[in-house]
C-alpha cells in the first residue's frame, strides 16, 4: 500500500493542547475517528495549510507541502486540497452557481461539472443564495464546490454532524456516490462509527492529540446489540 | 431670512468627504491587521488610533500644529518643498481625517471580525490568492459595516471644531467651516445666521446617523 499523504512527526501546540502525529494515508476514503477535542480538525487544518505546525513534515504524492526544518510551506491556494469545514462556510453573498464556480479552474471540463451536479442533485438550486437552502442542500453544495476545484485530496470535517438522523440517512448515499464516482482521496473526520462503516475503508483513531489505533474499518469496529457499530475494545 | 455662510458649508462638506476618502484605505487595512493578525505592539497601535476619540480635540489640534507647522517635525520638511499646510484648507482636511479615523477603523474592524476567518480559509483552499479572497469574499461581506463606519466618520468630520480651529484657524472664506462659522456668528451677535447653520448641521448629522443605522440593520442575520 503506497502512502498518498504523509504526516511525519508533526507537532502542533495551542494553549494546553498538544497534537503529535505520525501517520500515512493511502488513497481512498480514510476516517479520522475520535471524540471532540482529539485534534481531528487541527490535523485537517495542518494538511490544508490553514495552520502551521511547530514541527514535522507534510508530504502529498511525494511533494513536500510543509517542512519545519527547511521552513518550506506551500500556501493553501497552491496545495490543491479541497476542504469542507463543519460549518460549510458557503459564501453567503454569492449564488450557488457562483459558489461552485469560485474554485473552478479555467478550461475545466463541462462533463465533469454536469455529473457532479447530477450526482448531488443540486442542478435546480444554481440561482439560489445559500440562505434559501435547506441543511442537506447546503451540505451537497459545499461538497460540489470543493469538487469543482478538482482537488487531489478532499478533507471533510464532520459533514453530517448537526443534521438530524433522517437527514443523515439521506446524505450518506450522496457521499457514497461521490466516493465511488469521483474517486478523490478523502479524509473524513467523524465521531460516528456508523458513518465510518458506511463510508470509509480505513480508520485512524485519534485521542487527546495522539494516533492511538489504525487499521481497516471492519477490523476495528464491531456491531452493536442495537443497530449500528461501535469501536472494538483494544486487545 | 438671514443669508447662510455657503463657503463654510461647501468647505465642510468637501473637506469631510476628502478626509473620509483618505481614511478608507489605511483605515480598512489597519482594521484588517487588528482583526486578523497577532503582532507585537498591536495593543499600543489600537490605543493610539482610539486616542482622538477621547482626547480634547483642541489637544489633538495642538499636536497637529506642532507636527505640521512651519517649524514642525513634518511641516519644516514640507515647507522646504514649498508645501504649507497650516491655516489652509489642507489643514482642515487633515484635522477632520485624524478626528474621524477611529470611526473608520473601529467599524471596519467589527465588520471584518463578523465575516470570520472560515470563509476566507475555504476560499484559499479553492485556489484564491489573498488578494482575490479580500476582493471577492472579505470586502463584499464586510461592505455594509465599512460603509456605515465611513458615514459615521463623515458625520464626525462635519462636526469638527477644536482640532480644526487650532491647525487651520478660522479665516472666513478660506478655512472657516460650519462649526467655526457658527462660533463667529454668535460672537458677532448674528444669531439668525448661527441658527441657520445649526439647522443645517442637525440635518446632516441626522441623515448620516440614519443612513449608518439603516446600513447596519440590513445586514444579514
Amino acid at each position: 500500500m503506497s502512502a498518498f499523504l504523509e504526516v511525519r512527526g508533526v507537532i502542533a501546540r495551542q494553549d494546553r493542547f498538544r497534537l503529535e502525529i505520525d501517520a500515512s494515508f493511502s488513497d481512498g476514503w480514510t476516517a479520522l475517528f475520535g471524540p471532540s477535542g482529539a485534534g481531528k480538525t487541527t490535523l485537517l487544518e495542518i494538511i490544508a495549510g490553514l495552520r502551521r505546525p511547530d514541527a514535522g513534515r507534510v508530504l502529498m504524492n511525494g511533494r513536500t507541502l510543509f517542512d519545519a526544518a527547511t521552513k518550506e510551506n506551500v500556501p493553501p491556494q497552491r496545495r490543491g486540497i479541497g476542504y469542507v469545514p463543519q460549518d460549510l462556510a458557503l459564501f453567503p453573498h454569492l449564488t450557488v452557481r457562483a459558489n461552485l464556480d469560485y474554485g473552478r479552474t479555467a478550461g475545466d471540463d463541462e462533463a465533469f461539472q454536469a455529473s457532479v451536479l447530477e450526482r448531488l442533485e443540486i442542478g435546480a438550486l444554481l440561482a439560489q443564495k445559500p440562505d434559501a437552502l435547506s441543511g442537506g442542500e447546503k451540505q451537497r453544495v459545499a461538497l460540489a464546490r470543493a469538487l469543482f476545484a478538482r482537488p487531489a485530496l478532499l478533507l471533510l470535517d464532520e459533514p453530517l454532524t448537526g443534521l438530524d438522523a433522517p437527514l443523515r440517512e439521506r446524505i450518506i448515499p450522496f457521499l457514497q456516490r461521490v466516493r465511488d464516482e469521483f474517486r478523490v482521496p478523502t479524509l473524513y473526520v467523524t465521531h460516528s462509527a456508523d458513518e465510518v462503516m458506511a463510508l470509509c475503508g480505513r480508520v485512524l483513531v485519534l485521542e487527546a492529540g495522539r494516533l492511538v489505533r489504525e487499521g481497516a474499518a471492519q477490523d476495528l469496529f464491531i456491531p452493536r446489540e442495537s443497530p449500528g457499530w461501535r469501536l472494538r475494545d483494544s486487545v | 431670512m438671514a443669508s447662510l455662510d455657503w463657503p463654510a458649508i461647501f468647505l465642510s462638506l468637501g473637506a469631510a468627504l476628502l478626509a473620509v476618502a483618505l481614511n478608507l484605505i489605511p483605515g480598512v487595512g489597519l482594521a484588517w491587521l487588528l482583526a486578523r493578525r497577532q503582532w507585537p505592539g498591536k495593543a499600543v497601535v489600537e490605543t493610539i488610533v482610539t486616542l482622538p476619540l477621547v482626547m480634547p480635540p483642541v489637544a489633538t489640534g495642538l499636536l497637529l500644529l506642532e507636527l505640521l507647522g512651519r517649524r514642525g517635525w513634518l511641516g519644516s520638511w514640507l515647507h522646504a518643498a514649498n508645501i504649507d499646510i497650516v491655516f489652509t484648507w489642507k489643514a482642515v482636511v487633515i484635522a477632520m481625517a485624524v478626528m474621524s479615523f477611529p470611526f473608520v477603523v473601529r467599524n471596519a474592524r467589527v465588520a471584518l471580525e463578523a465575516v470570520g476567518a472560515r470563509v476566507e480559509q475555504v476560499a484559499a483552499t479553492l485556489g484564491a490568492s489573498p488578494w482575490r479572497v479580500a476582493w471577492t469574499v472579505t470586502l463584499p461581506l464586510a461592505r455594509r459595516g465599512i460603509v456605515a463606519g465611513a458615514v459615521m466618520a463623515f458625520a464626525r468630520a462635519l462636526g469638527e471644531f477644536g482640532a480644526t480651529i487650532l491647525v487651520a484657524g478660522n479665516i472666513p472664506g478660506s478655512t472657516t467651516i460650519i462649526s467655526t462659522s457658527i462660533y463667529n456668528d454668535i460672537m458677532l451677535g448674528h444669531d439668525e445666521e448661527a441658527y441657520g447653520l445649526m439647522v443645517i448641521s442637525i440635518g446632516f448629522a441626522f441623515l448620516a446617523i440614519l443612513a449608518s443605522e439603516m446600513l447596519l440593520r440590513e445586514r444579514r442575520p
